[in-house]
């Protein structure tokens, strides 16, 4: 056989080589999948009289929304009215990440606990929380938040100043006065001497192996310094307190019921699974481990914290994205109990009222992809920082 | 990451086909060798649509798909309902999943010009949008509800026009809006909000639903004009006309006396419009591809306007209703239908 055809021909049989000809006749078809469908939807679009693109977002919305975290009146446009579906749905999704992490990791461990009782507690939360559908616990939630609270007139009051009804809780709102510059340096200097405080005590503990307590030192900095600048400077904040006037309370802070029964919901549901991720990356670090902080003379609660629980994030952090992905998707069931989220602010009233559905979901599902990749590349990045320390 | 994003392309090219392709007088075509018509139905309300114990979908929007199956194959029940909330409506009859949306809908312009639909002209119900609150707040009129926290259900011409009035009243409001009706009703029970607003028709609806009905009351003014009636997609004239005319044949019917009940002997009635009504001597159906004898079915088998109003949110109904503007013109409605000749 001629050296040349062998050459030839044996391009064929190199595997990758092979996949990069699979991978590229993938894609063709694929692109011709989508504009096929592109130029089908557009063409019947045109053929039925509905008007399409994006110039609907500079129309007036004209309808009120319940809870906006920018300043919104019926006369804006419906492009502020996406960016307000989108602050909602970030801040229920921040919210109900953290507060779900956190009750996650205290179930995880306490169903490893060597007392029956609290492993107990713990396998009964699981059980029960992870095999309920998210948006039965979201009713139960709201019907069980506006069932247990009162109606305006008769709210429960402390100190004349914050208040809780069926409407929500009002708490007072402050608002800057010229001292507030002082304060908020005040604020940020106490981070900045926190995390040199922390450099200096992680050296000083290498070289020395003197430990210093820099958590209650920081959090002592971060409560001194910003009263002392007030006690210089003067009060930073006067407080707008709720008022009841007509129907409701105005002015103050209110957090609104909905908003309380999607984070509770979201929260406990997905903790429960938070949970059993926490067991299982607990249960992957080898016994010996233990053995080995006990025999350094670590207390229980160092072993969990210095030892234990720094080896088990790396087997806890991939499925806890996974966790964080599935909360802030599952926000979307929101529209459910009014609460105003991308999905039923945008995708639904600003759909309805315009008729442009293809334009109102393919903006609602970038908002996703794009929540998603962020949250999934800064777990990754995480878990790569996290996987590093290992030596 | 790769296969995210490929992923996220095809489900919006999937979404983007699930519009299927339109040709004129398709839907007629279609609906005669299907066997039967769809059609879009609201999710539950007394009166309009809804189901009841034995399963059967009852009400004013519910009848009128069974009078167009009647005037098309000449047997009322030849339709599937399909239940659809405020906010799935119209996708619902854009992308061709339903032949006709018979559900409490308000006639707009832009609705009927921009939005790949018709209204064909055939107002079922007249409405306007009111105001429904607990006794106990002791308000007797909308104009004093400043400051009030609104349940509304969400996609509909409602909000729209709740801030239209405030702010022409210089008023302030919460709205909280629900993706049910039946959920906004409930935000009322539970006291999340102090005042329900929707079509008066639909308070009506709801509150019978409730478990005090008669500690609610429906406030005096009404804010908005809310003409309610069946919506095609356009491009097919057959369909559209036999839309219209279904609606204008049961109004004709009323105003001569023809009812179920009478409709057969009535066939024999030396009345001329009679006799046109229902096919007698000349057949007005043909030139929409309707059997001679449609709008005879139509009648024997639903009734006429006023037999299927009375049953279903009239007198004969837990709704009770008035006919108000939903009388007839000769008594002072404005319910009125071209003659048919």
């Amino acid at each position: 056989m001629k050296p040349s055809r062998s050459a030839f021909l044996s391009w064929i049989y190199d595997p990758k080589i092979r996949g990069i000809i699979a991978q590229v006749v993938t894609l063709i078809v694929l692109g011709l999948l989508v504009g096929w469908l592109a130029h089908n939807a557009i063409v019947n679009l045109a053929a039925r009289g509905i008007a399409s693109g994006f110039d609907f977002l500079n129309d007036p919305a004209g309808f009120g929304i319940l809870q906006t975290l920018i300043p919104y009146t019926e006369s804006d446009t419906y492009a502020r009215v996406f960016v307000i579906g989108l602050l909602n749905t970030l801040l229920v999704s921040a919210l109900g990440i953290v507060a779900a992490t956190i009750l996650g990791f205290i179930m995880g461990v306490a169903r490893l606990s060597k007392n029956a009782l609290v492993s107990a507690l713990a396998t009964v939360y699981i059980e029960t929380f992870r095999n309920i559908p998210p948006l039965l616990q979201i009713f139960f939630w709201y019907f069980a938040v506006l069932q247990a609270m009162p109606s305006p007139r008769q709210s429960l009051g402390w100190f004349d100043a914050v208040f809780l009804n069926i409407r929500g809780l009002y708490l007072p709102r402050p608002i800057p006065t010229e001292a507030v510059t002082a304060f908020v340096v005040a604020v940020v200097l106490a981070f900045v001497l926190w995390w040199v405080i922390a450099r200096w005590a992680k050296r000083r503990q290498d070289e020395t192996g003197q430990p210093f307590p820099v958590f209650w030192t920081g959090l002592g900095l971060v409560v001194l310094l910003p009263y002392l600048a007030s006690l210089i400077f003067g009060s930073p904040f006067t407080w707008e307190v709720p008022r009841l006037r007509g129907f409701n309370f105005v002015g103050g802070w209110v957090m609104i019921p909905e908003l309380v029964a999607l984070w509770v919901a979201l929260s406990i549901y997905t903790s429960a699974f938070i949970a059993e991720i926490v067991r299982a990356g607990i249960l992957a670090v080898p016994h010996g481990q233990t053995e080995a902080a006990m025999a350094l003379g670590l207390t229980s609660q160092q072993r969990l914290r210095l030892v234990i629980l720094p080896q088990a994030m790396r087997v806890i952090i991939p499925p806890l994205t996974s966790q964080y992905l599935n909360l802030t998707k599952n926000s979307s069931l929101a529209a459910a109990i009014g609460y105003p989220d991308i999905v039923g602010l945008f995708a639904g009233t600003v759909l309805n009222q315009t008729g442009q559905a293809i334009e109102t979901i393919a903006m609602a599902m970038a908002v996703y992809l794009t929540i998603s990749i962020t949250i999934s590349l800064f777990m990754n990045w995480y878990n790569k920082r996290m996987a590093l320390v290992e030596r | 990451m790769k296969q995210k994003t490929l992923l996220a392309a095809v489900g919006a090219a999937l979404a983007v086909a699930a519009v299927a392709p339109a040709q004129a007088g398709e839907t007629m075509d279609a609906i005669k060798a299907r066997g039967e018509i769809r059609c879009g139905v609201s999710d539950g309300l007394p009166g309009f649509s809804y189901t009841d114990q034995k399963g059967v979908v009852r009400g004013i929007d519910a009848d009128f798909c069974r009078a167009l199956a009647a005037a098309v194959f000449g047997d009322a029940n030849k339709v599937k309902f399909t239940p659809l909330t405020a906010k799935e409506r119209f996708t619902a009859l854009q992308s061709g999943e339903i032949d006709v949306l018979s559900r409490n809908t308000t006639w707009t312009m832009s609705r009927d010009t921009g939005m790949g639909m018709v209204f064909p002209a055939a107002v079922v119900y007249y409405d306007g949008q009111g105001f429904l609150v607990n006794k106990k707040l002791g308000v007797k009129s909308a104009k004093e509800l400043d400051g009030a926290t609104v349940c509304i259900q969400a996609g509909t011409t409602t909000e729209l026009n709740l801030a239209d009035y405030f702010r022409t009243h210089k008023m302030q409001y919460t709205p909280i809006t629900y993706d049910k009706s039946d959920e906004s009703a409930k935000g009322l029970e539970a006291g999340r909000c102090d005042v329900l607003t929707s079509d008066q028709s639909q308070l009506y609806a709801q509150r019978i639903k409730m478990a005090n009905p008669d500690q609610y009351v429906v406030l005096p003014e009404v804010i908005s004009k809310e003409p309610l009636g069946p919506v095609v997609r356009p491009g097919d004239h057959e369909w559209f006309s036999t839309v219209r005319w279904t609606h204008y044949a049961m109004l004709i019917a009323e105003e001569l006396g023809v009812t179920s009940k009478n409709v057969d002997e009535m066939k024999k009635s030396n009345n001329p419009e009679i006799r046109r009504l229902l096919g007698v001597d000349a057949d007005f159906g043909k030139a929409i591809g309707l059997p001679q004898d449609w709008a005879y079915q139509v009648i024997k088998q639903v009734g006429n306007y006023g037999e299927s109003f009375e049953r279903n949110v009239g007198k004969g109904s837990p709704l009770k209703i008035e006919r108000g503007l939903n009388a007839l013109w000769t008594q002072g409605g404005l319910q009125y239908a071209p003659p048919i000749r």
